[in-house]
């Protein structure tokens, strides 16, 4: 065996047991390694009151409502949902400009005595998902497509559409927010 | 082994080296041969950044102007055209670095060394950079500057890996050494390359998961792709002629430096007799 090849198979021997290292270390730490909770990992399990965590999941669709807090700062009422569970949340500030119905937030927050989550801060989380306004508002209009429910449907289906064939421009622009 | 090495540097005398004799390596250490790679990489840099200018003249326009917003973030879009070709850039540079770690650890190739060294300052800038306009584009889309989840935490890392790579293989009075702790590091740091790329499957986090890169079609409409596909292939022309351009001067550098030391050699011999 000559040094070159000696030097290789050391390489390599050290980088199959720090590879499994760390894949055995992240594994271990899956369930630290949240960013943040979801509302049926909160109805599994509840946190104690006054512990802060972090909230994430989507805007439920007509649960929104914008109102004044007592010291006249804007405030916030509505529900978070993973699908399966949803927690109603209050807010008191200004709200990212993404926020809307169908939206992903991620909450920080204690859960209040009555069951719902006061959240101190609250975050937008859009999707991976970006197309043109004239795009996203024929998707809309033909039905196929209601931010305030979800996601965007399928790429595939949209990536290449031609905004300029539909007769969308006259609305385009703006977000459709709320 | 080491004195052949750091003689490689001279002309003419690399191909002559005992590495250069071995079986299977002898293709590799053609281009060892430090005259031969500074021939071959200057007749290829001027067209590497006629192509990189090219590219992102077309590009950068194309992505700042004359793409169309997007529905939910309008302008704030444009963003993404400099903040993803940074992104690949810092993990494909990294890449770059452990696998040139890789050869001058195992074959004791001397250029790899000398381009692994001029990487990282590359590197370590681009990885700001991703993370500079992470932020600024974080703070008006999701409300902050800043999150400790593991997309961003992975990144963090990277950047203070291509920063400890570039102090240290100059914090050695022996360049041969540095070279070497840098390769190590530059090794065992490339296990965060797959934690960064898949951080936004693996775990929940504030960053979306990818949109081009990802199995099926890819999430951004054709009139957003296409400027950004454009503009990462100039950026990624800019960074090869940037650590290139680098490498050259880092070789003759050290040719300069290996006929002073000869010429004070000679003096000194003829002094003495």
């Amino acid at each position: 065996m000559t040094r070159k090849r000696r030097r290789l198979n050391v390489l390599l021997l050290c980088g199959l047991g720090l590879g499994s290292a760390t894949a055995l270390t992240l594994t271990a730490f899956q369930d630290n390694l949240v960013f943040f909770r979801s509302p049926s990992d909160i109805a599994r399990e509840a946190p104690p009151p006054n512990r802060a965590f972090r909230l994430g999941g989507l805007v439920e669709n007509g649960s929104l409502q914008r109102e004044a807090g007592p010291d006249g700062r804007p405030a916030a009422r509505f529900r978070v949902t993973d699908g399966a569970s949803t927690l109603s949340v209050t807010y008191a500030g200004i709200l990212p400009d993404l926020f809307r119905e169908g939206q992903g937030v991620v909450a920080l927050g204690t859960m209040g005595p009555d069951g719902s989550f006061r959240a101190s801060e609250v975050l937008a989380r859009h999707d991976e998902t970006y197309m043109p306004p004239e795009v996203a508002d024929a998707l809309k209009r033909s039905g196929h497509w209601n931010p305030a429910e979800g996601g965007a449907p399928p790429a595939a289906s949209w990536n290449r559409l031609d905004p300029e064939t539909r007769p969308a421009r006259a609305a385009g622009g703006g977000s459709d927010g709320g | 082994m080491e004195t052949f090495t750091s003689d490689g540097a001279l002309p003419g005398t690399a191909a002559a080296s005992p590495a250069a004799r071995g079986r299977g390596g002898a293709r590799l250490h053609r281009f060892a041969n430090p005259g031969r790679f500074l021939r071959l990489s200057g007749r290829v840099l001027p067209w590497l950044i006629g192509a990189a200018v090219l590219a992102l003249g077309v590009g950068l326009p194309w992505a700042l102007f004359f793409s169309p917003p997007d529905w939910q973030q309008g302008e704030t879009v444009r963003i993404l055209h400099v903040h993803v070709p940074m992104a690949w850039l810092a993990m494909g540079g990294y890449a770059g670095l452990a696998i040139g770690s890789f050869v001058a650890l195992v074959w004791r190739h001397p250029l790899a060394d000398l381009a692994c060294r001029e990487l990282s300052p590359v590197g370590a800038t681009v990885t700001a950079l991703c993370l500079a306009t992470g932020s600024i584009w974080g703070r008006p889309m999701w409300g902050t500057w800043w999150v400790w989840d593991a997309r961003l935490t992975s990144v963090l890392v990277l950047f203070f890996l291509w920063l400890g790579h570039a102090a240290l293989v100059r914090a050695f009075e022996d360049p041969e050494r540095g070279a070497r702790m840098g390769a190590i590091l530059a090794l065992v740091g490339a296990v965060n390359l797959p934690v960064v790329k898949f951080s936004v499957d693996w775990w929940n986090t504030l960053h979306q998961p990818a949109s081009v890169t990802r199995i099926g079609a890819p999430a951004l409409h054709a009139d957003i792709l296409y400027p950004l596909l454009v503009c990462a292939l100039g950026f990624t022309l800019a960074f090869a002629a940037l650590v290139l351009a680098r490498t050259r001067a880092a070789v003759m550098e050290r040719r300069v430096r290996a006929l002073q030391t000869a010429a004070a050699w000679r003096a000194e011999a003829g002094g003495a007799a």
